[in-house]
């Protein structure tokens, strides 16, 4: 069963890094290279599960597996809800050294049970876990047997860490909900301006830095997909008229289902810098149109764009006496890393280094013109000894990454600013862009830095105290 | 102070844990390994078994965590994980290159029964690599235990792996005033530093094993470094069977103490507690013994100011409702020190039923999760939830405020110093949960100038134990109503 999926996903025809693989490399999977024993980051296949659908903010989530899947990670995300809260508390079966020996499917059926008389919820999503998945407990009869004799969707994510990596666990998700949820509801409110996010969380409420536009342009989410979800939407949202497909390819799957079951148009975009927001902007409105949305869309959404974009340059040109000639470290995937590196010269920063890592030929060449054509500042990967050098001896002012570089850049003495692309950026929209400037300007220019840099009385390079 | 019976601990009946209180027990482990100097710890699991535990830990000390993982997949499971540990040990030592790898098992790996400990040997001849770095292996399947058993088995293993065994026929010669000291999962970085001041106090030079205090207590190092920095080290360990005494702080630190006992013949002695006048009281007779010295006027001085703070808070803490959830002997230490105040526990909530358990001066002590935590408070209108950060969601529902302990404490700065140990310690606990008590007191009792007391029935003449007339070198600053 989680074989034929694996074959399902790994062949995905509309993800074309994918496309572009030989036959054999595409069996194995989308990580080619495998997991390095000992050198291997980042979640498993359960985690990204879960990350995915997770943001169902009124389904109830339990885990079935031992302590360490939810008890060492519940309510660790930042996916936020406008309304209910029961998506943030834990449920698991906890199992013992006895289920595992007789079995955990009795335990699971109890729990789901409990879960329903004490909470009620509209959904419940049960998640497969590695020992389960080990010891041949059957998670899909379980939640079959649950959801026929309750009343209610009680669906399997058939996930299990080892199954892989974190990406496939978002891929397996959003099998789950096309196999289990999408299509099970109807809405009785249909309209052609009707869009869903895929591949959208919520992460830090990023979503409703975007809202206001949509609402300005009479423009409905559907569905998030699932940020700030509820699931009666989830599974009415294959009567949206458009799919905007966010955060690369891990949720192809969905959007391009949808689109042959259900014939809904589907585009990848992303908030993420300001051409990328009024791009995406520009395409969810052709598409609504072309759904049967008045044509006046169009120009409504170019006169928003060109006021918002307007208005954002002035506010981040705004911070230039503040940030000009600072040096930046800029250290992501490189996946679009452009559109920063022109707010941030707009701004006269200096990018003193962009790596380069995962991003595309076209992010590269684009990356390049704006350096003035430096191929030496476009970088792969900097080793973690080599980046703490470049820091503690003062080559950037701060660095902005992702999380797993920020005690390199804080142990070196040194602003940072978390701009991790992997979880689907922070800081979304136009107003995400000067948010963003806004907390480069509070890290950077903190006396902290000042404070910190300064060698002990017993230095040998101690200079004396501040006049 | 209630005098209870031992506890009447029931076992959990739900069969859907719901808001775990529980850490996983290779969690438990990793950390203890986070004590040793140059470590790296590896799961042997599939690589979110690494990527949570790391996550939690970063997210709680606020520091870079080195673990890795020999990740597992489906099919190295079911063949066997030997080859992955084999990688992961080499991968791990070319690139970081550190003095111990500590390896905890997972239920993955577990659930199959691998026994990794008898391959290492074999890993290690194949592999001159690995020949500056030593290796441990714990077993600690995520189905038994939580963090505080992970935590115990961790140190068994290193002192079965690096504690020389006592040599019959020429014992070491005991180094005078060298003790080792057996840190529980519940003591701090701020506990230790504590403890080591303590028995510096007392002529006693401590090896700590393991040492958070080195390694995890937020300190800027000079260069970059990959492994952990700082901790116990294994010479360190290799001369614990020269040291004249053993403490073991903790209930959960009674096997690793006679394990201890058993290799070397030096003497072990139990800390069950150290928090609350009670187990300082106890913990100083015990170390002027070993040591052979009075104890010093610093921690007299202390006593008496911990005195004082009870003396000061126990109008706040009296007949205060609390309820609490914590490991065993996290939950024991606040327990005694909430009880000895007279604050009343009507429930208790920890992971796993042992031995201290029976000493906790709750009414119940349940064996279960912060839902049950969270009932509780409300059956019982409590005044106070105690325990770690993921309390913050009951405290929301329930509108009752929370006083963080133990781990995770995600959502706080500088948990890895907040102590429980000792007078000093004590005494700081004592004032901010008594601040939390003080904060929480209608309007209308602190405009009037009742806020030196928790309890607005008490009569104000004689409650506190001033006279009516009141000279201001008493201390006394309630005088409107004295």
């Amino acid at each position: 069963m989680l074989k034929q999926k694996l074959a399902d996903v790994f062949n995905e025809p509309g993800c074309e890094k994918n496309q572009a693989k030989s036959d054999k490399d595409r069996k194995k999977g989308c990580t080619v290279k495998g997991l390095t024993p000992g050198a291997a980051a980042g979640g498993c296949a359960f985690d990204g599960a879960k990350i995915a659908l997770q943001p169902v903010v009124d389904a109830a989530h339990i885990v079935h597996g031992p302590i360490a899947c939810e008890g060492n990670a519940w309510d660790n995300r930042h996916a936020a809800s406008s309304g209910p809260e029961l998506y943030r508390m834990g449920f698991t079966t906890d199992m013992s050294e006895l289920d595992v020996i007789y079995g955990g499917e009795k335990k699971l059926w109890k729990a789901i049970k409990e879960v329903i008389a004490k909470y009620d919820p509209p959904a419940i999503f049960v998640y497969q876990t590695c020992v389960p998945a080990l010891i041949g407990d059957d998670v899909i009869k379980v939640c079959a047997t649950a959801a026929e004799k309750f009343g209610k969707p009680v669906i399997p994510v058939n996930a299990p860490g080892f199954a892989g990596s974190k990406n496939l666990g978002n891929k397996l998700a959003g099998e789950t909900l096309l196999d289990y949820v999408i299509g099970t509801e109807e809405p009785d409110d249909a309209r052609p301006t009707d869009i869903n996010l895929i591949g959208e969380y919520n992460l830090v409420g990023e979503l409703w830095q975007i809202t206001p536009l949509f609402d300005e342009l009479g423009i409905r989410i559907r569905a998030g997909i699932t940020g700030d979800a509820r699931y009666h939407d989830v599974a009415c949202s294959h009567r949206a008229a458009v799919n905007m497909l966010l955060c690369g390819q891990a949720m192809m799957n969905v959007a391009r289902k949808m689109e042959e079951r259900w014939g809904i148009p589907y585009f990848e975009g992303s908030f993420y810098g300001i051409e990328d927001t009024s791009a995406s902007l520009r395409t969810i409105a052709r598409l609504c149109v072309q759904q049967g949305a008045d044509a006046d869309l169009i120009e409504r959404t170019e006169a928003l764009i060109a006021r918002e974009e307007a208005r954002c340059w002035e506010r981040i040109r705004s911070f230039t006496p503040r940030l000009q000639g600072k040096k930046v470290l800029l250290y992501t995937g490189g996946h679009k890393s452009w559109s920063v590196i022109s707010a941030l010269q707009e701004m006269g920063m200096e990018v003193v280094k962009s790596s380069v890592r995962k991003a595309t030929d076209s992010d590269k060449s684009k990356a390049l013109e704006l350096m003035d054509g430096d191929a030496e500042a476009l970088v792969g990967a900097i080793p973690n000894p080599e980046m703490y050098r470049m820091l503690r001896a003062g080559e950037a002012d701060i660095m902005l990454s992702g999380g797993r570089t920020q005690f390199v850049a804080l142990k070196a003495r040194t602003a940072w600013l978390d701009i991790n692309q992997e979880r689907n950026y922070a800081y979304a929209g136009y107003d995400g862009m000067v948010e963003l400037v806004r907390q480069m300007d509070k890290a950077v220019n903190n006396p902290v830095w000042q404070r910190v840099r300064r060698p002990a009385p017993w230095d040998a390079d101690f200079t004396g105290f501040d006049a | 102070m209630t005098i209870y019976p031992p506890a009447n601990v029931l076992v959990q009946k739900k069969a859907c844990s719901v808001n775990p209180l529980k850490s996983s027990a290779p969690l438990g482990a990793a950390m203890a390994f986070m004590g040793m100097d140059r470590c790296q710890p590896l799961f042997h699991g599939s690589q979110g078994c690494t990527a949570f535990g790391l996550v939690l830990l970063v997210r709680h000390f606020k520091e870079a965590i080195p673990f890795q993982t020999t990740a597992m997949n489906e099919i190295t499971t079911i063949l066997g994980g030997i080859d992955n540990v084999e990688q992961a040990l080499v991968n791990v030592a070319k690139r970081a290159k550190p003095a111990l790898i500590g390896i905890c098992s997972t239920g993955l790996t577990e659930t199959r029964g691998e026994d990794v400990a008898p391959e290492l040997r074999l890993i290690r001849q194949r592999n001159p690599e690995l020949q500056n770095t030593a290796v441990v292996y714990a077993s600690t399947p995520d189905y038994v235990g939580g963090m505080q058993e992970g935590w115990a088995k961790a140190v068994s293993a290193i002192i079965e792996a690096f504690v020389p065994a006592r040599n019959q026929a020429a014992p070491l010669t005991p180094i005078r005033g060298q003790v080792n000291i057996l840190a529980g999962v519940h003591l701090t970085a701020g506990d230790l530093e504590e403890l080591r001041e303590i028995t510096d106090a007392f002529g006693l030079e401590a090896i700590i094993l393991p040492d958070l205090s080195g390694s995890l207590d937020g300190h800027v190092p000079d260069t970059y470094c990959g492994t952990s920095y700082g901790g116990t080290s294994l010479e360190d360990v290799a001369c614990m069977g020269a040291s004249v005494a053993t403490l073991a702080f903790g209930e959960h630190m009674r096997k690793p103490a006679e394990d201890l006992e058993a290799k070397t013949g030096v003497p072990s002695r139990l800390v069950l507690n150290a928090t609350g006048i009670e187990g300082c009281d106890r913990l100083m007779v015990m170390l002027s013994e070993i040591s052979g010295r009075p104890i010093p006027p610093r921690f007299r001085r202390q006593r008496s100011q911990l005195v004082d703070a009870m003396l000061d808070a126990h109008f706040h803490f009296g007949g205060k409702t609390v309820v609490m959830a914590a490991e065993p002997d996290l939950l024991l230490a606040y327990s005694t020190l909430f009880n000895d105040l007279g604050a009343v526990i009507p429930l208790a909530v920890s992971t796993v039923s042992t031995p201290s358990l029976q000493r906790v001066p709750a009414a119940t002590v349940q064996i279960g999760d912060l839902e049950d935590l969270e009932l509780g408070a409300k059956e019982h209108h409590a005044d106070l939830l105690v325990t770690h950060s993921h309390g913050r969601q009951a405290s929301a529902r329930t509108g009752i405020p929370l006083y963080r302990v133990g781990f995770p404490q995600f959502d706080r700065l500088g948990s890895a110093h907040r102590a429980t140990l000792g007078y000093r310690a004590s005494r700081d606990i004592v004032f901010e949960v008594g601040n939390l008590f003080i904060e929480a007191m209608p309007n209308h009792l602190l405009r009037h100038g009742h806020d030196e007391h928790g309890d607005h029935s008490v009569h104000h003449e004689g409650a506190c134990g001033c006279p009516g007339t009141l000279e201001a070198s008493h201390g006394c600053s309630h005088s409107a109503s004295c």
